[in-house]
């Protein structure tokens, strides 16, 4: 592909003209306008040579009990092809690939790599074959050095018993530099950024020769920049002959590398289309097999009086350095404000210290009557601060618990929930029925345990107990992060219509689109302040990146 | 209105089923090890055990068979062994608690020992002391106990709240201390006259109507045992002080996000396993042996880990564990006398039981299933 400036820009939205970036990749995906961009409908990517069928699934099955995690899957890689699979959380997507990397052995169908369709046994006889996995969750060890953690498992060895690091060093340089990706070999892993530890991970698959490597929801766990330079790296590693399947939320991310999508639904694919042919609303159509409202429909807001008032605020974060450093910032009842910003900007430490949950160095925040700056998150909740917290698995839900019990991790103690220190079942079961179906949270009852639900319905859980005590400030932190399509526009439908019933809400967000489809005022954040606020009509998704990345 | 639906009411989270899941928002190895032991695993392990004993015991020259008759007719059948059994079971039951409240927090009570002869010699001197006062002298030793045990697990739980003091590590160093104290005291202020002589280190006997008797064969110890299990379950599982309990344990950054006041369950939690592990100490001076010396804790305190596990956390459960455990130990006296094995064989049992329930292969192996294997496999990429 390469001359693709024919396609009209999507109505309504003012875009920038985008620059002819079909043949560039990296470097123009990380300059901020190109990078804040809706998806364009073709890669801004070069694309490289297109070989030989590398991967080829015919008719794949898996069921767990009753559940059909895949039914009849067909589908094909090539060499040299990024494929992106799509899907809702659930779709089937993972155990579509654990059974590519030998982790789940198939019901029925065949998996044939370069050829050879005997089954694969596990994982080594997956890498023998030149398939390679990074997981969602890194298998690194922490405490260990770069190069250590490569050669872990086969270690080389002098005289039998000294460890070889130095040839281990030497390939880790070797490699990240035929990649393009630049680690150091003497790092400790604890000490590298996400990003970086997923750089190492690749390496580490890389350096097993693979020419198949599967990356599960890669970008999850990135910030934009990661993402970005992550799918740069992709995009080289695809030219230079390495197949790649990605399992993915982000139809932006779809857009800007893949080549090929499969869209799956309720395992089942029902649907494969090259990129160069469909678009955002395409994509998002067949995840969910009806239309999806990008954009939010609502009312403009009516402002009241102000809920939180934070001035000069102070927070450290874990290490100790000034991560909040003099935020100033007001929500009024019944507006959203969107705090945007590039994540480690003081966002989560913000978020921490309004919930209570981290001491405040100084500044004064108030929510109504409620001094913010000496409360414990018991006094927050009870002054009517809903918090949707950035990581819902540590902090939104306990894993082991029935949803029930999730329904009410934070008001159990009170009436109804609990007469004189006793809990009342009864209303703990009606509450949670009640908010199950107004929540629409997909289970088997409210007493499956909140752990075996998926991210978004796991998602629901926390939004439905967050909104249903009628907080006078709603706080939400990445509330659709990890989260499928349909969920995304169900919470974002509640989130405004907590704003109509006279909440304020306060949205951090390191999703742009997030932001922008649902604020009423924008405060854009760097380095831990407020650097510049607009009303949603005056935002310019220009501006906001260049303000984002601190060029103010 | 408690109608029809109570029955169906929830159970306590922790109970049923859990999802096969990695143990990231657990508090430790051991609240995991418990949570996936499924009822059967624990019924595989005792045979097992038992299995491994009759070869070790056969291999002695004796029939295991008979030999295993001999323990259980001396635990159950013979003439009043079965209050013996009951008698030996309360304070176990108490000492399994002690070790299951904390470990419901996922704090690990490796000091139930020390806790329990703290609340031994403080229970037996003021029973002794508050002799004339007849039952009301025993309520006064029980709840001394209970308080020089609380002493313990306090200075455990403020050590781990404020300190970050690993609870193991000041349990067992605690363990060490208490042993020091008590023997003192036993040798030195609290000793009896009459052992004053001979350099026995004992305290005074109590006197009879200051000691727990048995009510119609039942040691009232063990009513005493069992009424505490059930209140500790219905606690744990019925009140929101129990929820905050577990809670704490199953997801400490949750409960610290819904407000949970972490430290104080922590403390609390430590003080009230401790003040368990003290009322079995008294129990056993009160009912058993009638008086304090140091031999008096014997293994009480470390069965209490083997209870606990066995009960996998569940309060109600000891009570069954720790009849398990009586029976071995009431029986093992009988089985050297009637067939010249080493009464030691019971403890090789326990420790065999003890290493088969702690071992999670077990249980994989059992259950070994396509979804298991993904989640085994996953932890091991590439090697």
């Amino acid at each position: 592909m390469s001359e693709s400036t024919s396609r009209p820009e999507s109505e309504g939205t003012p875009h920038p003209t985008r620059g002819d970036t079909s043949q560039s990749h990296l470097a123009d995906i990380a300059t901020t306008d190109a990078a804040l961009e809706l998806p364009p409908e073709q890669s801004g990517f070069g694309e490289g040579v297109i070989g030989e069928v590398l991967l080829d699934i015919e008719g794949l099955s898996k069921s767990f009990g009753s559940v059909h995690a895949n039914r009849d899957i067909t589908l094909n890689v090539r060499r040299g092809e990024i494929v992106a699979l799509l899907g809702e959380n659930g779709a089937g997507k993972s155990t579509l690939v654990n059974q590519i990397f030998g982790l789940i052995t198939p019901d029925r169908g065949t998996v044939s790599v370069k050829g050879d369709s005997t089954p694969i046994k596990d994982p080594r006889d997956a890498i023998r074959r030149g398939v390679g996995m990074v997981h969602q969750h890194f298998q690194l060890v922490p405490v260990m050095t770069v190069a250590e953690n490569m050669v872990l498992g086969h270690e080389s060895t002098r005289a039998g018993v000294v460890l070889d690091l130095d040839s281990a060093r030497r390939m880790v340089r070797e490699l990240s530099e035929k990649h393009g990706l630049a680690v150091d070999p003497d790092a400790e892993v604890d000490d590298l950024p996400v990003g970086t530890q997923q750089r190492v991970e690749i390496l580490k698959a890389l350096s097993r020769r693979v020419d198949l490597l599967i990356l599960d929801e890669p970008t999850a766990v990135l910030t934009p920049q990661e993402t970005d330079e992550l799918l740069g790296v992709m995009r080289e590693l695809a030219n230079s002959g390495t197949s790649i399947v990605f399992i993915t939320h982000k139809l932006r991310e779809v857009l800007a590398v893949a080549d090929r999508v499969y869209v799956l639904r309720q395992g089942e694919v029902v649907g494969e289309v090259a990129t160069k042919e469909t678009d955002a609303t395409g994509l998002a159509t067949m995840m969910v097999g009806r239309e999806v409202v990008l954009s939010i429909d609502k009312e403009p807001a009516t402002p009241g009086e102000p809920v939180l008032e934070i001035e000069d605020l102070h927070v450290r974060d874990d290490r100790g350095l000034a991560a909040v450093d003099g935020f100033s910032l007001t929500v009024n009842a019944g507006e959203i404000v969107g705090v945007a910003g590039v994540e480690g900007n003081g966002q989560r430490e913000l978020v921490e210290a309004l919930a209570g949950m981290r001491k405040v160095v100084s500044g004064r925040m108030r929510l109504g009557d409620l001094d913010l700056t000496t409360a414990n998150p018991y006094q927050t909740h009870h002054a009517g601060l809903g918090h949707v917290p950035e990581d819902r698995e540590k902090h939104g839900i306990v894993g082991s618990y029935s949803i029930a019990d999730n329904l009410v991790l934070n008001e159990f103690d009170q009436a109804p929930y609990a007469k004189s220190g006793v809990r009342q079942f009864d209303a703990v079961r009606e509450n949670a029925e009640r908010l199950r179906e107004e929540f629409d949270i997909r289970s088997s009852g409210v007493f499956q345990t909140a752990g075996s639900l998926s991210g978004g319905n796991k998602q629901k859980v926390v939004v439905a107990r967050e909104m249903a005590f009628k907080p006078k400030l709603l706080m939400a932190a990445q509330p659709t992060r990890g989260v499928d399509v349909g969920s995304i526009e169900f919470i974002h439908r509640r989130i405004v219509e907590a704003r109509d019933e006279g909440a304020g809400v306060l949205l951090v967000s390191a999703e742009l689109d997030e932001i922008l489809s649902l604020s009423d005022r924008i405060a854009v954040v760097h380095g831990g302040t407020v650097v510049a606020e607009m009303r949603v009509e005056d935002a310019d998704r220009t501006e906001i990146g260049r303000l984002m990345a601190g060029d103010h | 209105m408690s109608d029809t639906r109570t029955e169906e009411a929830p159970p306590p989270s922790d109970g049923g089923p859990r999802e096969p899941e990695a143990p990231k928002d657990r508090a430790g190895l051991l609240a995991y090890l418990i949570g996936h032991q499924s009822g059967v695993v624990i019924v595989v392990a005792l045979v097992i055990a038992l299995l491994i004993g009759a070869a070790l015991i056969r291999y002695q020259g004796v029939n295991p068979w008979y030999a295993y008759e001999v323990l259980l007719r001396g635990a159950l059948v013979n003439d009043g062994a079965l209050t013996r059994t009951l008698q030996k079971t309360a304070p176990l039951v108490l000492t399994g608690l002690a070790v299951v409240l904390p470990l419901r927090v996922g704090l690990f009570n490796i000091g139930a020992q020390g806790q329990l002869q703290l609340g031994a010699i403080f229970g037996a001197w003021v029973a002794y002391v508050a002799g004339g006062a007849g039952f009301l002298g025993a309520v006064l030793g029980m709840l001394v106990g209970i308080v020089f045990g609380s002493v313990v697990g306090l200075l455990v739980g403020v050590l781990k709240a404020y300190r970050g003091v690993h609870e193991v590590i000041s349990t067992i160093m605690l363990n060490y201390i208490v042993a020091g104290v008590t023997f003192w005291l036993v040798v030195g202020p609290l000793q009896g006259e009459s052992s004053r002589t001979s350099g026995i280190p004992q305290t005074e006997s109590i006197p009879e109507a200051a000691r727990l008797d048995t009510v119609a064969g039942v040691p009232v110890g063990f009513a005493v045992a069992v009424v505490l299990a059930a209140v500790c379950w219905w606690v744990l599982g019925r009140t929101t002080f129990g929820f905050r309990f577990n809670t704490v344990g199953a997801n400490k950054e949750a409960a610290r996000y819904a407000g949970v006041p972490i430290n104080r369950v922590v403390v609390l939690s430590m003080l009230a396993g401790a003040g368990l592990a003290g009322l079995a100490g008294a129990l056993e001076a009160l009912g058993t042996l009638h008086r304090f010396e140091p031999a008096i804790v014997g293994s009480l305190g470390f069965d209490g880990i083997t209870i606990a596990l066995l009960a996998r956390a569940n309060p109600l459960a000891t009570i069954p564990a720790a009849f398990l455990v009586g029976i071995l130990r009431t029986g093992a006296a009988g089985l050297q006398f009637q067939t010249g094995i080493a009464p030691e064989i019971v403890d090789l049992l326990l420790a065999l039981i003890l290493l088969m329930v702690s071992i999670p292969v077990l249980g994989k192996w059992l259950f070994r299933s396509r979804a298991d294997k993904q989640s085994v496999a996953t932890t091991s990429w590439g090697n």
